[in-house]
This record gives structure tokens, C-alpha cells and sequence, in this order.
């Protein structure tokens, strides 16, 4: 037997503290497949021990959440008997390995958390953050997590209908890979993950188990350093096939009333499932290691439990349950192994050839792992940049074109025309817009879905930072006409240990707190990526945050392309001069400074109810929040998707880059009829909602009176050519 | 009229294939799963897109040689209509049923997009509801569709009128710049000398109503429908 030193000890990530605390809860020392477990169920990322503390503080309940974090995925009620099930995974360290696989299997995972609680998936969505562009590496990674995203949601036949992506020199050396699922269940069909039933048995299905992806979860709580490469073994491989396999199977026998429990194997694999299954149960298991379903001959125990291979699930059935079972999953050409069963002892006992190989306390393992209130310092918040300390342009067209096809604001067409977004047949409004919308098939009822987050705010100020990201879900999916109902978020930060980045975390918590509760949207799942450093250097804070909304009529549905010509524009919401951290500083001045635009939740409250009020009601022919790039950039983004022009004059009250690219929050651009455009006047004036008229929609240019005029054309070249220029290798 | 949509494990676009199909025809569809050696008696067969045993060798090699496509090959050679659409075309290439082979896109990515088509060859049962040399609007969602066949074939598909569509702009224009995966002569779509076979890699099925997006779909569909019944 391998004799535990310190040097072992290390290398599984327990600190000298965290191993005390393994030999006060066994009173012996450990064998290595039990440090092994430990260490893996300890890691940053299964035990969330620098961020449960905050994580706890974050609104979690609303009258139609049905189930909030803690178990595979949130789920929300949508009504009639139906429920949305969904969560947003971080893939990180795997995806900047290997950027295939990495992004494949960060999809696989997402998927299987929802289609394990009864679901079936009917969308994904992705965000993506990439070094700067003219990165050595940004080209490849960008190409091959496109590609593993797109490989791995198109097999499977669920539409990956949009996200966001950014690129920043931050994530020179740490890219961020978050992947969201979305899917449909009926209310009286959730399944949860809690063993039951002594004596039941616990059977295994999928894929078979192989010695990749030994200690993922481990890789994924450290930090880069220049040998990064050679963890490449550590990176899963996926098989889309076989999760579609898996999915049918599922969900065939999720028909049936056989199952008590049911657990995907993600992160830490078996070990992570088995003991997540009967610490929710409050019981023990058994499991017989030799009837693991193993692809390759000699594993030992240690690698059975720490093998993160894909596309596997474990179940605890009803007694005599096992050979309807297992003809479906045979018809369905997979793996079905019954490996133990659910015991009284709250012990987690693991034989192989007739020796107990591992005997651990579940309770301990799972309820005893490290919480740790990790040192913080607030960032401080900087003053907002006042516009009159910038020299106006003398060419605002052409600023305007500069950040058309800026790498933050330029088409991400690229990308999505490589995911499947159609296939299900569902999907109302494609990628491109404020949120994709896909209809619950077969009703009337349409969810509309979106992923947001702006991580140069969160840097800035993280607290406002952190509202801000909440905000913009809310208003993307507003700007669809959808009632927004919850968000899942993906925390994707440096090294906790550092103070400062500690007080990234807290101070975008604290944001995202008060957005959640100003905007009744809760928190229903969630999960958290920490140590995104390369030596010593971390990621802009990223709380990516998915959002998802209810539209209850898809005919309601609204989009941001301008309709017909001759309709009135306006501008619901307020601007100001502070021109902070916006994309105009950034590109025009290259210059990242400054407070981002301040959030007032009230007032994005009260905006954004009387814009999905306005749509639902029929006044509204299209609609776009106003983000990244300000008023000038929504009024393209518009004319673009409308392919029309537009004639807009704005007050002289503010300078002239501020009224156009100022970023300012809870704003949105608006288009109706001249009839109706009077009804929303008064509408917004009774609600406190502050609305202006801007112009009228039509002619092929955008044309701001005294400031620009662009052809259409001529902002769609820039703004299309972009990503494909940057993509396109030199010299082929 | 009676039609049957083949079922692989990893094909996904069956229920689209279903819903499309009933839409225009009003009774269900008979979900026809591959391990099964019988079909019902029918008036269609639709083999859907989707990745039928997963592809990880060549798209539909193995679908080809599995037993229900042998059922539909028999049907297929007395007469009876098949639509292939996406990987349906690739297994219909890899039994014989048509001639060519469809080779990843020329830039060897995934292309997902709305594309238009020339309507090429005439064929009232699939696409009588099109005039000749009209554009139509269907999808594409596929990382192998880049249509080869030998020169001798290519000449006998053009010269007999079996070519059915063609990759072009809006209008009408048929040329390198509208020919999204490589294809030869553009060929988005070809029928079997029989004309009872049509194989296309892009989706009709995805564009049958307004709020998707559009309804040439639904056009192909009520006029397959009607022509049969």
C-alpha cells in the first residue's frame, strides 16, 4: 500500500490543515483511494469552500421557483403543469487546454445536469471570454471552442441559440467557457438526487468508466502556471452519440415510476454522484467496484472513483425495478450495471476483488469540508469620467463605424452560424438579438433566454458591476416582451486567496443581491470557477448570469429590427455624460478607466415594466436594450436587422459623443406607430418613466441630425467582416 | 395518404420531420425505429437529419447497411416516394439509392443559415408547388454537404433534369460566391432517375410558418401532400 507523505499529500491540494481534519474524521490515516476522494470532494470546485459563505447571502426564492440551488439545476414553474429546468457550468481550465473537448464536454455536463432532473433540454446557450485578439493563442481557442461547442449541441440535436462572447487581454491566459442549458419538464415529473430506500439498489448507466479526466475537478481549483499543457490527459473526451443515447434512455425511464434517485457523474465522477446522493439521503452505499463498467482492464480503485469520463449517470431504483430498466437502456445500446445498494450504515464502502478498499463517513466528507471566510479588501470605486474631459470627434461617423466593428461590439455571426440554433424546430427568434426565444413545443407559451455579464464594469466597481450583469439579463429578456423569472449565474473569478480578488467576489455578490431583489428574479442554480490566474495574474471578475423569462403569448414576442419605414423611434430612459469604462473610452480613447454607468434599480424597475407592458400590449413594433457602445450602436444594431435606415435628432443638452456612446443603464430604444408613439407618451409619463422622442425609422442610412450620416451598408460591412477577418488565417 | 419517418438513435431531426409532415397532412406520421426489419405500408418515407449512429466514420456509412434502410431501398426501387433530407441524403447516397457523396464543407465548419435555391429540375410530387429557376428559402445545418459525384455523373444529373436544387442568391444567380459548402455545380439537392427520390441537404422542415421564419417549407410540404394523395 502507498504510504501517505506529505509530498502526496500536497499533490492531492490539501493543505496541511485540511489533512488534520481527514484524520480527525477517520481517527486513522487515509489509504490512497480515500485521500484521493477527499481531495477531490474538498476541491474549490465541488466544495465551494472560499464562496459558499457569500454564495448563501444571494435571493433564492420567488413564488414560482420550484426548486433553487443545491440540486443538479434551478427550476422554475411556467404553468400549465410545466416547468423550466436550467443552470450555466463553467469549463474553463479543460477549455483553454484543449479547446475541443474542453468546450464539448463543458456542454455534455450542462446537459446532463438538466436531463437528470426529468428534463429535456431544448436549448443552449454559451459565454465565452477570449484574450485580446491579436493573442497568439485567441485564433485557435476561439476556432476550436466554437467548434467543440458546436460539435457536441448539434449531434445531440438541441439548438444552441446564442450567448455572448468578449475578448480581453485579461484572459490572455485563462479563457472562460460557461455553457447553459435550458430544458422543459412537466411539474410532476422532477427528479432529485436524494437516496432512499435501504436496500435499494444503485445501478450505473452510459458510458463505460476509462482513466480520463483523473482529477478534473482538482485542476480546475489552481492556478496556470507554464506547465499548464501537460495537463492536457486531465481533459475529458466526449461522445455527443452516446449522450443522445443516454438523454432517450433517461427520459424513457424517467416515463416510467422506477426511479428514486438520479445523479449525472460530472465533476469527480463517481465519487462526487455517490457521496452527493447519500449525503442528500441521509443513508450510506455500497458499491461493489467490480461491477463498475470499465473500458480498460487494471483500473484500480483510486481511478474508478476519480475518473471523470463522460456520459455516465447513477440511479438508485425502486426494488425489482432492474430488468425494465435495463432493457431500456439496452435498447438504447448502453451500459446498464446495477454496482451496490443504498445501506443505513452513512458510510460510503467500496469493495474490489472481495477487499474493502475504501470506508469513509459520507456525513463528514460531505458536510465537513472546509468553509473558509476568506480575507477581502472593497475595491475602490473610481470617479465616473465626465464627457467634457474628451475631445469630441471631429468624424462621429466614423466613430461610430470603429466601434461597429470593434471586437466587442462586430457580429458574432461567425460563431453562431456553426451551432445547429434551428434544429427542435421551436426557435422564434434566432441569435443576434437581445435574448434567443424558443416556444414550450406544442403550446403557446415561449421562454425567452439570455446570457450577460460586462466584466470591465465588474473590475471597475464590482458591486455595481455585479447589479449591472443581473440588470441586463432582465432587460434583454424584457426587451423581448418576456416576464423575466430567474437566472442562474456562473462566478468566474482569480485567485481567492488574494484579498483583492476576495473582494471582487463579495462586492459583485452584494450587486447581484440587490439587482435580484429590486427585480424579483431570484437565483435558482449556479456554480463558481475560482483560480483563473496565469502566474499570478487573474481574469476582469466575470458573473456571468443566465437569464430566462416567460412570454405567455409567443405572438407578443418582440425584436429589435425596425419594422417599416415612417414608424416613431424613442428612447425610454435617461443618459448622462459619464462616459466610464465605456466602449467609446476603450476603443476611441484606448483608455479603460473611469466608474461604469451607475445603476439605479428602481428606475430599471420601473423602465423596464413599462417597456414589456408596452409590448405586451401591442403599442410596440421592436425593441432593443441599449448596452455596449450606447444609443448609436442600439439605433445600428437595429437598422441593421431591419435593413432600414433612420432619422434621428437628439437634445443638444449633453455633448455629442455622451448623447450617442454614453452607456448609461435601464435604457432602451423603442419603435411604434405615430398613433401609438402619443399612448406611450402619456403611458410613460404616468408610470415616471422618462421617454423622448428620437426620429423616424426609414431611407438606407442612419442619419443623426448636425452629428452623422452611414449608409446601412456601410455599417453592415464593418460590423459582418470583423470576426471573419480575425478568424481568417494569413496567407490562406 | 400514409407517411413514415425512419427513426436512427442519433437522428434529431425526426420530430421536426413529424411535425412538418402532419402539419400539411393532418394524421399522424408512423415513427419507424431503425432496429425494426418492417415498415408499415405507406405512400412516404422521410429519412431525417441528425447524426443516425453517431457518424464518427464517414455520415451514414453505417446507417447505409443497416437493416430497415435495406426495407427502404426495396421500397424505394417499386416506386415508392422517399424524401432524405441532411443525413437523410447522406444515408441515401451511401446505399446507392442516389448517386455522388456529400464530403465535409469545403471550409470545414458547421454552417447553420436560412440559404436560398435556384429550383432546378421539375418534379411535380416535390417541388410542383415551385416554378422552375424560382428561389426558395430553406435552411441549412450541416458540416457535410458538399455534394461530389464524377464528371460523367454530373453530366447525366444535369442533362436529365435531376438536379433539384441549386445553392444562389435572391436572385436566382448561381455561382462561386453563392455556393456555401464546395458543392459541385452548386447542388443542393438531386432526384434519382425514377424522380421518386429526393435527396437535399437543406431543411424544409424548419421553415413552415411564418413565426419561424418563413413558409416555403410548408409549401414543399402541402404540395408533397397533395400530389400523393
Amino acid at each position: 500500500m502507498t504510504e501517505i507523505t506529505k509530498e502526496i499529500v500536497a499533490e492531492h491540494g490539501l493543505s496541511e490543515s485540511e489533512y488534520e481534519r481527514v484524520l480527525e474524521i477517520l481517527g486513522r490515516e487515509p489509504n490512497l483511494t480515500e485521500l484521493g476522494i477527499f481531495s477531490v470532494m474538498w476541491s474549490e470546485h465541488c466544495s465551494y469552500k472560499s464562496s459558499k459563505k457569500w454564495l448563501k447571502t444571494l435571493p433564492t426564492e420567488a413564488p414560482w421557483v420550484i426548486c433553487g440551488p443545491g440540486e443538479n439545476a434551478g427550476v422554475v414553474d411556467i404553468g400549465d403543469g410545466q416547468a423550466a429546468i436550467f443552470k450555466m457550468e463553467s469549463h474553463n481550465h479543460p477549455s483553454y487546454i484543449e479547446p475541443y473537448q474542453g468546450a464539448a464536454t463543458g456542454v455534455g455536463g450542462i446537459l446532463r445536469d438538466v436531463f437528470t432532473m426529468g428534463a429535456r433540454p431544448v436549448a443552449n446557450m454559451n459565454a465565452l471570454r477570449f484574450g485580446r485578439p491579436d493573442h497568439p493563442k485567441t485564433r485557435h481557442l476561439v476556432s476550436g471552442v466554437v467548434s467543440g461547442i458546436g460539435g457536441y449541441g448539434n449531434c445531440m440535436g438541441i439548438p444552441t441559440v446564442g450567448g455572448e462572447t468578449n475578448f480581453h487581454a485579461s484572459y490572455d491566459g485563462n479563457i472562460l467557457v460557461n455553457a447553459m442549458t435550458v430544458g422543459i419538464a412537466d411539474t410532476d415529473k422532477i427528479f432529485y438526487s436524494a437516496a432512499a430506500g435501504i436496500g435499494n439498489p444503485v445501478v450505473y448507466v452510459g458510458s463505460k468508466t476509462g482513466r480520463d479526466g483523473i482529477h478534473g475537478a482538482t485542476m480546475a481549483s489552481a492556478e496556470f502556471d507554464d506547465d499548464s499543457e501537460e495537463k492536457r490527459p486531465t481533459v475529458q473526451v466526449g461522445d455527443p452519440f452516446t449522450e443522445k443515447l443516454l438523454l432517450e434512455a433517461c427520459l424513457e425511464l424517467m416515463a416510467t415510476d422506477a426511479i428514486v434517485a438520479i445523479q449525472d457523474m460530472g465533476a469527480a465522477g463517481l465519487t462526487s454522484s455517490s457521496f452527493e446522493m447519500a449525503d442528500k439521503g441521509g443513508v450510506g452505499i455500497q458499491i461493489d467496484l467490480d461491477n463498475v463498467p470499465m473500458r480498460e482492464e487494471g483500473m484500480t480503485p483510486y481511478e474508478i472513483m476519480l475518473s471523470e469520463s463522460q456520459e455516465r449517470m447513477l440511479m438508485i431504483l425502486k426494488p425489482g425495478r432492474e430488468d425494465e430498466a435495463r432493457a431500456i437502456f439496452e435498447k438504447w445500446e448502453l451500459d446498464f450495471a446495477v454496482i451496490g445498494k443504498v445501506t443505513d450504515t452513512g458510510k460510503m464502502v467500496l469493495t474490489m476483488h472481495g477487499d474493502i478498499v475504501a470506508d469513509l463517513p459520507v456525513a463528514p466528507l460531505a458536510d465537513s469540508a472546509p468553509e473558509y471566510d476568506r480575507p477581502w479588501v472593497k475595491t475602490e470605486a473610481p470617479a465616473p469620467l465626465k464627457a467634457d474631459t474628451l475631445p469630441v470627434p471631429a468624424d462621429l461617423g466614423k466613430t461610430l463605424l470603429n466601434l461597429m466593428g470593434s471586437s466587442e461590439i462586430a457580429s458574432r455571426k461567425w460563431i453562431w452560424e456553426q451551432y445547429d440554433h434551428m434544429v427542435m424546430g421551436d426557435t422564434i427568434q434566432r441569435p443576434g438579438g437581445d435574448a434567443a426565444v424558443v416556444r414550450v413545443h406544442g403550446t403557446d407559451k415561449a421562454l425567452a433566454i439570455t446570457t450577460d455579464c460586462t466584466p470591465r464594469y465588474c473590475y471597475a466597481d464590482p458591486e455595481t458591476g455585479g447589479a449591472q450583469a443581473v440588470a441586463e439579463t432582465w432587460r434583454n429578456l424584457t426587451a423581448t416582451g418576456a416576464d423575466p423569472l430567474a437566472i442562474t449565474d456562473c462566478m468566474n473569478f482569480g485567485n481567492p486567496e488574494r484579498p483583492e480578488i476576495m473582494g471582487q467576489f463579495v462586492g459583485c455578490i452584494a450587486g447581484m443581491k440587490a439587482a435580484c431583489n429590486a427585480l424579483d428574479y431570484p437565483v435558482v442554480s449556479g456554480n463558481v470557477s475560482l483560480y483563473n490566474e496565469t502566474n499570478g495574474t487573474g481574469i476582469h471578475p466575470t458573473p456571468a448570469i443566465g437569464g430566462i423569462g416567460l412570454l405567455k403569448q409567443s405572438s407578443h414576442m418582440s425584436t429589435i429590427a425596425f419594422k417599416a419605414d415612417g414608424e416613431t423611434i424613442l428612447l425610454v430612459g435617461e443618459t448622462t455624460d459619464n462616459m466610464g469604462q465605456t466602449i467609446y473610452l476603450r476603443e476611441i480613447e484606448g483608455r479603460e478607466e473611469g466608474a461604469p454607468p451607475a445603476i439605479n434599480l428602481e428606475q430599471e424597475r420601473r423602465n423596464g415594466d413599462f417597456v414589456r407592458a408596452s409590448i405586451q400590449a401591442g403599442l410596440v413594433t421592436a425593441s432593443h436594450d441599449i448596452s455596449d457602445g450606447g444609443l448609436a450602436v442600439a439605433l445600428s444594431e437595429m437598422a441593421l436587422a431591419g435593413d432600414r435606415g433612420a432619422t434621428i435628432t437628439l437634445e443638444d443638452s449633453l455633448p455629442a459623443h455622451a448623447a450617442l456612446f454614453a452607456e448609461d443603464q435601464a435604457r432602451y430604444v423603442i419603435t411604434a406607430t405615430a398613433e401609438n408613439a402619443q399612448t406611450l407618451l402619456e403611458n410613460a409619463k404616468k408610470a415616471d418613466v422618462p421617454l423622448q422622442i428620437l426620429g423616424t425609422t426609414g431611407h438606407n442610412e442612419l442619419k443623426v441630425t448636425g452629428m452623422l450620416a452611414i449608409s446601412v451598408s456601410d455599417i453592415r460591412q464593418v460590423h459582418s467582416q470583423w470576426l471573419p477577418d480575425l478568424m481568417t488565417v494569413p496567407g490562406h | 395518404m400514409k407517411a413514415a419517418v425512419i427513426v436512427f438513435p442519433g437522428s434529431n431531426c425526426d420530430r421536426d420531420m413529424k411535425v412538418a409532415i402532419e402539419q400539411s397532412l393532418g394524421t399522424p406520421a408512423h415513427m419507424v425505429w431503425h432496429g425494426d426489419s418492417d415498415l408499415p405500408d405507406v405512400d412516404l418515407i422521410a429519412i431525417p437529419g441528425g447524426f443516425s449512429y453517431g457518424d464518427y466514420l464517414r455520415c451514414g456509412a453505417i446507417a447505409g447497411n443497416s437493416p430497415i434502410m435495406r426495407e427502404v431501398v426495396k421500397r424505394a426501387a417499386s416506386g415508392t416516394p422517399v424524401l432524405a433530407v441532411c443525413n437523410g441524403f447522406q444515408i441515401a447516397t451511401e446505399t446507392g439509392m442516389l448517386p455522388g457523396a456529400l464530403l465535409r464543407n469545403a471550409n470545414q465548419k458547421f454552417i447553420c443559415k436560412d440559404v436560398d435555391l435556384k429550383v432546378v429540375g421539375e418534379n411535380k410530387r416535390f417541388s410542383g408547388a415551385f416554378a422552375s429557376g424560382q428561389v426558395v428559402r430553406f435552411p441549412v445545418a450541416h458540416h457535410d454537404g458538399n455534394y461530389f459525384a464524377d464528371d460523367e455523373t454530373l453530366a447525366r444529373l444535369e442533362g436529365e433534369g435531376l438536379v433539384a436544387f441549386k445553392y444562389a442568391d435572391a436572385n436566382g444567380e448561381v455561382s462561386d460566391a453563392t455556393n456555401i459548402n464546395g458543392s459541385r455545380n452548386n447542388i443542393a439537392g438531386i432526384y434519382n432517375e425514377a424522380g421518386n427520390i429526393l435527396g437535399l441537404m437543406p431543411h424544409p422542415e424548419r421553415l413552415i410558418s411564418e413565426q419561424l421564419g418563413g413558409t416555403d417549407g410548408k409549401l414543399f410540404f402541402d404540395n408533397l401532400v397533395n400530389s400523393l394523395n
